[in-house]
């Protein structure tokens, strides 16, 4: 029996968000503290001439003007990426230098160049005006498919053709021979188009040094603190990690893009301690669209092959990454493992053939994005199921219907290995499918089309049958795929002597609810109320080592390290139960927060438990006081959360104009601990995925300006472009971790973008229009209906 | 975000105001509602040496019907205050009815009538309307007060008829009682500014049209009067057939803005196909 596990509990962390008593890093002032501003390139790419500090330097306020050459003096190395993906042919990734601070040559606009430090904010911006930079420009190349090309400007001297990797996954030969037999191939040139994060917090960080003990503190807009003092301590200043802490108090959303080890962590670490005085950043939020990891941004040749009756037999897909002018910390995963791996989907597709080029090109590195190369796999593979459902005059939905993977429970019957590496932990596809189409009357809704087309009007259905893979792990196999990290994590289950409990967790929430979630679970668990659960999180002074928040893998592995934490709690608990009633083990039961003496009424509670566990008087003898258990979780595999979602537009043929008149989604996270706060992920997702679909680009020019560099030009989905969501879900457990539960973070980003591309491709169908660019604008999707025009 | 530093001063009277313009060393600059100034200092695309707010001088801020049987808007009137007008619904609804599309709710509560005409963006609302009224501005300056008529005032992208100085104090609109209006917005997702706005103000007795205005907002680098869409309908019978004649004689000539959101074949699409339906609206009963 569960009081709060499964319950909708509204978020304890809530009232201080929306009480304005967050603690964010830019609310951190430290006695002393100063103020970094980031002098940053223009060009996207130039040498760099000369740099004249002379005036800057003597600006009022100004404390220090520092570049590139000032941090390699001092010994300051590169930032390191975190994954290794090896060209096909086995020579090693191209890996140039990440300069914290540009020396010689700039690569992107927004590249940090100089830094000022100032006892104000207003002073530093004031001097960067100051400071007389020499450029000269280079050309730039921003397009990953003509950075590959003969001729293009190089972004690394010692990267030919621009080129990271190239990479394959899939049976070449096998797809090969299932073209050759397919009765017709369906093929599409697909954009994914660039995105910037835009968290609602812009990042921070401070650096912040004690010369008497030699400690260095950073506070950062960080999803995973203890991976950044890695990376600061081990990889780019070679610090003792025993002699820094890393702190991420409330962070205001990341999308992933707070994940990444960033230039100015170093830049305010490095500063703080040269300087002795804090030092502080804070984005701008134009410096937030020109720093922030992008994500997305491939060019996609796919092609499906099939028989007549609509039965996928093989797979095509031809991916150009755009990886930007660095690799960023988890760059080349993400149009790798978590984008070919994903090309299976939800079908028995029985060859599938993949190859990814992972380019260099003058635009801000690009990395994991919310879904992180799972919204592009799945855009690509949803997009060319319509388009051959299309071409065989069959319903979207029955082409689904007929390739669907078969259920499978991962108990029972084993986990669905794919053509593509991974192995499915439990899915029923269908399932989900058809609780969408009878709540969302899928039928209705194509006779109100074929009726309202006879009216001039023109609705579209999308579908959206997506898989994903999350709760990333384990670290044996991600070791092997290129991960230089470990993919475990991590809780410490502190018991109080008066029987309140603190749990530190090495997960961090940025807009997740852990510290509602988690509690939820612990409060079950211990059979005590929620308030007496506090979840800590973020500093790495306080929590264990852990992996921290991204690949919604939160709950299911950073969730489940807490439950075997709390099983060892309860194991030595009960034996301590057992001493006071002075009753074997075996004749006690756990119920409700007490232990009772079998057929009883003789019990004792948790508080007194604990109590005893400290005030050790009468107690086993063999047994060590305290109580408090530690758990480091590295799951079997990933989790697989599944689902269908549908979206309805209707599209207005002369304007172009697209409204979202419906949404529909039904997804299984297995085992749910909080439908509110699922939820709330769910129609955030949904959200974020349709801002891809018809709105949001990240757009440069061919000289590597970003257009979009402003919310003026940047649009962002807004609530009055919404109908209200219908959800619901179909639970399918996760076989393989003690909670049975799935991610639930992404899948709304995942899914939404595709079923919006389908629907308004639906609508058109009338106009033969087969495929329109995304985001579909007004202007694309006119400019798609007159080219079909056109041509019929 | 911040902007270079600058002098702060605070005006109580249009006078007072006018004087700190020319004590001020380097360049002067008033501030109303500040939503487009703010944004460009902060951007530090528009770096004036010192700021004069003029948002304390209550006299800038009323909606009346003057002796002249004119409606008197002062400069320092919201959006939201124009929106919400009774006088204005009654005798000018054409401009509450571009005041009700700008921006969001926050710019509304914050942006004047003033700062928006004499910052002439020309993707903003009010222009088409005010040509289409065919208000008269006044202004009070160093050299006294003028009165100009809204298409002299306005000039070009970012450009006005404002000598260095002057203060837009009063915005006059004939009543138009008894007038069908109308203002229609296709507006970039992002910015909520006007791709294509399109002011229309008729007087006709059912579809009987004796005089129509047509002024176009976003569509070229300033808002302007399309007469040639006017005059197909000026005179004539509002039907399927003079609306398309309208719409197709509209943006004729014109020097159409173009950008990766909106291409100026695209804009100009858009101009006359929401012409046409916010002619048949109009007209539809």
């Amino acid at each position: 029996m569960t009081t709060y596990v499964g319950k909708p509990v509204r978020r304890v962390e809530d009232h201080r968000f929306i009480t304005g008593r967050g603690r964010y890093v830019d609310d951190i002032k430290l006695p002393g503290m100063v103020y970094a501003y980031i002098v940053r390139s223009p060009y996207a790419h130039a040498k760099i001439l000369s740099i004249d500090t002379s005036q800057a330097s003597t600006a009022p306020g100004v404390i220090a003007v520092l570049t590139g050459k000032d941090l390699e003096a001092d010994g300051i190395g590169g930032l390191p990426c975190g994954w290794q993906v090896n060209f096909r042919d086995g020579t090693q990734m191209k890996e140039p230098k990440h300069p914290v601070i540009a020396v010689d040559k700039v690569r992107h606009v927004g590249e940090p160049v100089a830094v000022i430090i100032a006892e104000t904010r207003e002073q530093a911006k004031d001097a960067a005006e100051l400071l007389t930079i020499e450029y000269e420009e280079l050309p730039a190349v921003v397009d990953p498919q003509k950075a590959v090309e003969d001729g293009a400007p190089l972004v690394h001297d010692d990267a030919p053709r621009n080129l990271a990797f190239d990479w394959e996954i899939g049976d070449k030969a096998k797809t090969e021979a299932a073209f050759q037999e397919a009765d017709r191939i369906v093929e599409l040139e697909l954009e994914n188009q660039r995105l910037v994060p835009n968290a609602i917090e812009p990042r921070a960080a401070i650096g912040d040094y004690n010369p008497g003990t030699d400690h260095t503190t950073l506070y950062t807009t960080s999803q995973n603190p203890h991976l950044i003092r890695l990376l600061l301590c081990a990889f780019v200043m070679g610090l003792p990690e025993h002699k820094v802490r890393v702190v991420s108090p409330d962070v205001g959303g990341g999308f992933g893009s707070k994940i990444f080890h960033y230039n100015e962590e170093v830049i305010v670490t490095w500063a703080a301690r040269k300087l002795k005085r804090p030092v502080k950043w804070t984005a701008e939020r134009s410096e937030s669209f020109l720093s922030d990891r992008h994500g997305r941004d491939h060019r996609t040749k796919v092609q499906l092959a099939l028989k007549n009756d609509g039965t996928f037999l093989g797979l095509k897909v031809r991916t150009y990454a755009n990886l930007g002018a660095y690799l960023s910390t988890f760059a080349p995963a993400i149009p790798t493992y978590l984008y070919g791996t994903l090309l299976q989907g939800v079908y028995t597709t029985p060859a599938i053939y993949c190859e990814v080029y992972g380019v260099f090109t003058h635009t801000v590195p690009v990395d994991a994005y919310r879904g992180a190369g799972r919204p592009e796999a799945t855009y690509l593979l949803e997009r060319i199921v319509d388009l051959a459902a299309r071409e065989l005059n069959m319903d979207p939905a029955d082409i689904r219907k007929k390739n669907f993977i078969p259920p499978f429970d991962g108990i029972e019957q084993p986990g669905y290995q794919t053509q593509v590496a991974l192995q499915y932990d439990s899915g029923n596809y269908e399932a989900a499918l058809n609780r969408l189409l009878e709540m969302a009357n899928y039928s209705e809704w194509r006779r109100k089309q074929q009726e309202l087309r006879s009216q001039g009007r023109y609705i579209g259905l999308g579908l959206s049958t997506y898989i994903e893979a999350c709760g990333i792990a384990p670290s044996a196999v991600v070791g092997a795929l290129g991960a230089r990290a470990g993919l475990y994590d991590s809780a410490t289950v502190r018991v109080h002597p008066t029987g309140k409990v603190s749990v530190y967790v090495g997960v961090h929430a940025h807009g997740q609810g852990h510290e509602t979630t988690f509690a939820q679970i612990v409060a079950d668990k211990l059979g005590i109320a929620l308030e007496d659960v506090e979840i800590v999180h973020g500093d790495t002074a306080e929590i264990p080592f852990g992996m921290g928040t991204y690949g919604s893998r939160s709950l299911a592995v950073g969730g489940s390290a807490m439950v075997r934490a709390l099983d060892k709690i309860l194991e030595k608990a009960t034996k301590i139960a057992a001493h006071l009633l002075e009753a074997p083990e075996s004749d006690l039961e756990f119920r409700e927060g007490k232990w009772y003496v079998k057929g009883t009424e003789k019990s004792i509670s948790f508080p007194e438990v604990a109590l005893a566990a400290y005030v050790p008087h009468n107690y086993p003898p063999d047994l060590e006081p305290g109580l408090e258990a530690e758990s480091f979780y590295d799951p079997k595999n990933f989790t697989f959360p599944f689902g269908a979602h549908l979206a309805v537009v209707e599209v207005d043929p002369e304007t172009g104009e697209v409204k979202l008149l419906d949404y529909y989604a039904v997804d299984d996270f297995g085992n749910i601990v909080n439908p509110l706060v699922v939820e709330g992920q769910v129609h955030g997702g949904i959200v974020q995925g349709v801002g891809q679909a018809l709105y949001e680009e990240a757009r440069y020019d061919e000289n590597g300006q970003l257009l979009t560099g402003t919310f003026l030009e940047y649009a962002m989905p807004r609530a009055d472009e919404f109908p209200m969501f219908k959800v619901d879900h179909t639970v399918t457990p996760c076989p393989h971790n003690p909670l049975g539960a799935k991610g639930a973070g992404e899948t709304g980003t995942i899914a939404a973008t595709a079923a919006v591309a389908n629907a308004v491709a639906d609508a058109l169908q009338p106009f033969g229009v087969k495929h329109v660019p995304m985001p579909m604008t007004p202007q694309r999707v006119w400019t798609a209906i007159q080219a079909s025009q056109q041509v019929a | 975000m911040f902007p270079a530093s600058f002098d702060y001063r605070v005006a109580e009277s249009i006078d007072e105001a006018i004087s700190l313009y020319q004590s001020a060393d380097g360049e002067a600059r008033y501030l109303a509602g500040g939503h487009s100034l703010i944004p460009a200092m902060k951007l530090r695309l528009a770096r004036p040496s010192r700021l004069i707010d003029i948002r304390p001088i209550e006299q800038l801020r009323y909606i009346r019907v003057g002796d002249d049987g004119a409606v008197h808007i002062g400069s320092l009137t919201t959006h939201a205050e124009i929106a919400a007008s009774d006088v204005i619904a009654q005798h000018a609804p054409l401009l509450a009815q571009a005041a009700k599309v700008i921006g969001d709710v926050q710019v509304r509560n914050m942006g004047t009538i003033g700062g928006s005409l004499a910052h002439n963006d020309p993707g903003a609302d009010y222009p088409a309307a005010v040509l289409a009224l065919e208000a008269t501005i006044t202004v009070q300056g160093p050299n006294g007060t003028r009165h100009i008529a809204a298409t002299d005032f306005l000039k070009d992208m970012y450009e006005t008829a404002l000598e260095p100085g002057e203060i837009i104090v009063d915005v006059a609109i004939p009543s138009y009682s008894g007038w069908k209006s109308t203002y229609v917005k296709f507006f970039h997702p992002a910015s909520r500014y006007a791709v294509v706005g399109i002011a229309i103000l008729a007087n006709a007795d059912g579809n009987q049209v004796q005089d129509i205005r047509i002024a176009y907002n976003g569509v070229a680098s300033c808002a302007f009067r399309d007469t040639a869409a006017e005059n197909a309908l000026k005179g004539k019978a509002a039907t399927d057939a003079t609306i398309a004649e309208a719409a197709n004689a509209a943006l004729n000539g014109v020097d159409v803005l173009s950008d990766h959101f909106a291409s100026a074949e695209f804009r100009k699409h858009i101009g006359r196909v929401y012409l046409k339906r916010a002619l048949q609206g109009l007209f539809a009963g």
